[in-house]
């Protein structure tokens, strides 16, 4: 009835633990998915851990509730416990394994390869194109054809596609049995758009202190649904290029500019608003040891979202080459960090999502 | 001066407290306890039993007074004084609302509770989600409040109080006082007082905190004692749990799955007597008159995952003599109980869900239903010691919650709330979630009262 199999890590370890002493209390029952999916086991393996962890939305409030939390000799925080489990997941399902060291020092790679990309655009603009292209013309085609560019960032795209399908899975195939049905996956896509389990069980979630004060779900929805509005604009661009032949750039009334415009103020705003809350957050909550992760994925989002609308703002001025090498460094350095960084968390908290939809209908 | 000084920082003081601020008197909050550790044993709880005439989002159907007052007469076997008990329960049923206006949220029952979905409201969240509720509402409303504030003496004159002494030697005078400091589970001196050195081996499920020092001082000045100091919310569990606070996590359901024999590997009690729900609260109480107050709970593979899991895993052994040898029992005495009792069992359809007709015949004690031969290795134990959840002697109290004094004459200024007055209810044996709903109701009498008083 108690695991007795030896664990990957001790943060495994302890989730286990963890997972025990909360088996046998409940309280936190209709504070989240995370405690109904325990109870639904007797055991827990590292499989069934790790998926715990991910369907763990870190929104704090079992900590504050439970009454066997530090400085109880019981020691239960649950919050701080599922973060590392949570992030050491990431690492652990990483395609190719060989790249999972990344995860090690995420800060460090994502912000090196980010000055490695926008240094590669600056020196590609400056050695293929005319000084002249440089003006105010306000067409980045002519700086960077676009052939060009839907190669470089469709081979990026592609890889990550690639990289994140096999590490999905991984994580897959280790929670459980393979099969999900349409309905499942209809439900996880409700419970991930409302992030339904950031809320506390409804009181709120807690990030400073047990006051439910929290505004992390709505600067997650500016984030989340500003990056699906940017990624609106790519297709929508797309399809303009391909299907209709009308290139860019395009004028701010037209649909890829819009959806472009509104998703990077939210893409603004809500990455920074992550990030302040991130910062003012209770060490208690925290995994401290990954914190560079954490700012490394908000600030690419952030500076995506700044320099495209600074690109915007500035097309027609003679700005446009430097920002341009620095918007698309910046998408691209994403791009390509998509598996290898804090943007596996939607994923595998999505894929546990539609683990708990399945499972709930079983029990 | 100060109008209202509570004495206590669990949900009867927080729903006092609330109350007299919410009527405009001023108030203020002793906890004896550090910030984490605050509100006594209102930590520990899930629930409270209200009566309420329809279903809700979160009950599954009506719970009528008259039904809450059968079920309290049942447990108590009459020792209650009727007119509180009516009035509590008459009260009980505006709880809900108010409970929920100050902020405290509910849900449906919890997964594998004792059946209490009809009867018994749960916090989203427990006891320690209730607390943090009541203690932001208390704050926003200007209740001052203060951690590590013990209450060491009392000043009081005729009946009249005056003043409270702290620890740090400060004096704080007030227009009334109202006592929700809890019981003395957690003195164990007083405890040994009626029981003697079985004391010793009681586990105290709750905060270390209630060691009733002001209870003490109250009868000291006169109150009139209520309940017998031996009468508690008492139930068996793991016996490797901490001497304090252990919580709910040590419980152990599985009773009514096995055999429970005491050192000397003798049974004392049919342990199927009836659901579990009706019977958990009264195996501390058995297992404390036992030799060195243990029990060990013995069943086989069949009924492992029957029940909760709790804390701590069961001890296993591949045989019975193995089993004894590992719970330090005479490995043949064991054995022979476990063939004893395997003879006894009658044929039958087990079904834990209702009373079976899994029945010994000619053994003493009987276990009347749920009796299967434990047969099916491995084999498992859990030790159990009685776990001293609340006591029940305290302050004799009116409809208004106020303290009677020895003279048979209401105390002008001293009120009580919770477990301090939980005998006038209680005077013997426990349903789930009174206790809550005791500190509630004349919580919030107490605070509504005292505000009164302190107005006029």
């Amino acid at each position: 009835m108690h695991a007795t199999e030896a664990h990957h890590t001790s943060a495994l370890a302890e989730a286990d633990r963890l997972m025990t002493v909360c088996n046998s209390c409940r309280y936190c029952e209709g504070l989240c998915a995370v405690f109904p999916a325990m109870e639904m086991r007797r055991a827990f393996a590292d499989g069934d851990l790790n998926y715990l962890a991910n369907l763990c939305h870190g929104c704090g409030a079992c900590l504050y509730d439970c009454q066997f939390a530090p400085p109880h000799e019981f020691q239960v925080n649950v919050p701080s416990n599922l973060a590392v489990v949570r992030n050491d997941s990431y690492r652990h399902y990483a395609w190719p394994r060989a790249l999972a060291p990344v995860f090690d020092r995420n800060g460090l790679w994502i912000a090196l390869l980010a000055v490695l990309c926008v240094t590669g655009f600056v020196l590609g603009f400056v050695a293929t194109q005319d000084p002249a292209a440089l003006g105010n013309s306000g067409d980045f085609y002519r700086l960077m054809p676009h052939r060009a560019m839907v190669l470089l960032f469709g081979a990026a795209f592609a890889y990550a596609i690639l990289a994140l399908t096999m590490s999905l899975r991984a994580f897959w195939r280790d929670s459980g049995e393979p099969a999900s049905s349409w309905s499942d996956l209809w439900q996880a896509m409700r419970d991930a758009g409302s992030l339904r389990y950031l809320d506390g069980g409804g009181v709120g979630c807690m990030n400073e202190d047990e006051r439910p004060t929290d505004r992390r779900r709505l600067y997650h929805h500016l984030t989340f649904y500003g990056f699906l509005l940017c990624f609106a604009a790519t297709c929508v661009a797309t399809l303009y290029h391909y299907l209709l032949g009308r290139e860019a750039p395009y004028a701010w009334t037209d649909l890829p500019v819009l959806l472009g415009t509104a998703g990077g103020i939210g893409l603004v705003i809500g990455p920074a608003g992550l990030l302040a809350a991130k910062w003012k957050r209770d060490p208690a909550l925290r995994d401290t040891s990954r914190t560079g992760m954490d700012v490394a994925f908000l600030v690419m989002l952030f500076l995506t979202s700044l320099t495209g609308l600074a690109l915007l703002l500035l097309r027609g001025t003679p700005a446009l080459g430097p920002l341009l090498a620095l918007h698309l460094g910046i998408v691209l350095a994403l791009f390509a960090t998509l598996p290898y960084g804090k943007f596996v968390h939607g994923l595998y908290r999505f894929a546990a999502l539609v683990r708990y939809a399945q499972e709930r209908k079983r029990f | 001066m100060l109008d209202v000084l509570v004495i206590g920082g669990g949900n009867a003081a927080l729903c006092a407290a609330i109350a007299a601020r919410r009527d405009g008197a001023s108030v203020k909050v002793l906890e004896a306890a550090s910030k984490f550790y605050r509100g006594g044993n209102t930590r520990h709880t899930r629930n409270m039993r209200c009566a309420h005439d329809h279903a809700t989002a979160t009950l599954t159907g009506p719970y009528t007074e008259a039904e809450f007052f059968d079920d309290l007469l049942l447990v108590t076997q009459g020792q209650t004084d009727e007119a509180l008990a009516r009035q509590m329960i008459a009260e009980s049923k505006s709880m809900l609302d108010w409970i929920a206006e100050q902020g405290v949220r509910f849900q449906p029952s919890l997964g594998g509770t004792l059946s209490l979905g009809r009867t018994n409201s749960f916090f989203l969240g427990g006891g320690r989600a209730m607390l943090n509720a009541l203690y932001r509402t208390a704050e926003a409303l200007g209740v001052e409040i203060e951690y590590e504030a013990e209450v060491v003496g009392l000043d009081v004159e005729n009946g009249m109080f005056l003043a409270a002494r702290l620890a740090d030697g400060r004096e704080i005078r007030a227009g009334t006082l109202i006592a929700a400091s809890g019981g003395f589970e957690a003195n164990i001196e007083w405890l040994k007082e009626s029981w003697g050195a079985a004391a010793d081996n009681f586990l105290i499920r709750g905060s270390p905190h209630n060691r009733g020092t002001v209870l003490k001082l109250l009868l000291d000045k006169g109150v009139e004692p209520v309940g017998d100091p031996t009468q508690c919310h008492a139930v068996a569990i793991d016996a490797r749990a901490p001497k304090f606070d252990g919580g709910i996590i040590t419980r152990l359901d599985c009773v009514v799955f096995g055999i429970v024999v005491n050192k000397h590997c003798q049974r004392f009690y049919d342990e199927g007597e009836d659901v579990w729900p009706k019977r958990y609260a009264i195996w501390g109480r058995l297992v404390a008159a036992q030799p060195d107050q243990i029990a060990y709970i013995l069943f086989d593979a069949r009924s492992l995952e029957l029940f909760m899991p709790s804390l701590y895993p069961p001890i296993q052994a591949p045989t019975v003599a193995e089993l004894a040898r590992k719970l330090d029992l005479d490995a043949q005495a064991l054995t022979r109980t476990v063939e004893q009792f395997n003879e006894a069992v009658q044929p039958g359809t087990f079904d834990h869900t209702q009373l079976d007709d899994c029945r010994t015949e000619g053994l003493t004690p009987p276990k009347s239903h749920w009796a299967r031969r434990i047969e099916t290795a491995p084999f498992y134990a859990y030790p159990v010691r009685p776990g001293i959840t609340f006591t029940y002697l305290g302050t004799r109290v009116d409809a208004d919650a106020r303290m009677r004094m020895a003279d048979g004459k209401p105390a002008a200024n001293m009120f009580a709330a919770g477990e301090i007055m939980a005998g006038n209810i209680l005077g013997r044996g426990y349903a789930a979630g009174i206790g809550m709903t005791i500190g509630s109701v004349f919580g919030r009498i107490a605070g509504q009262r005292a505000a009164k008083h302190a107005r006029n």
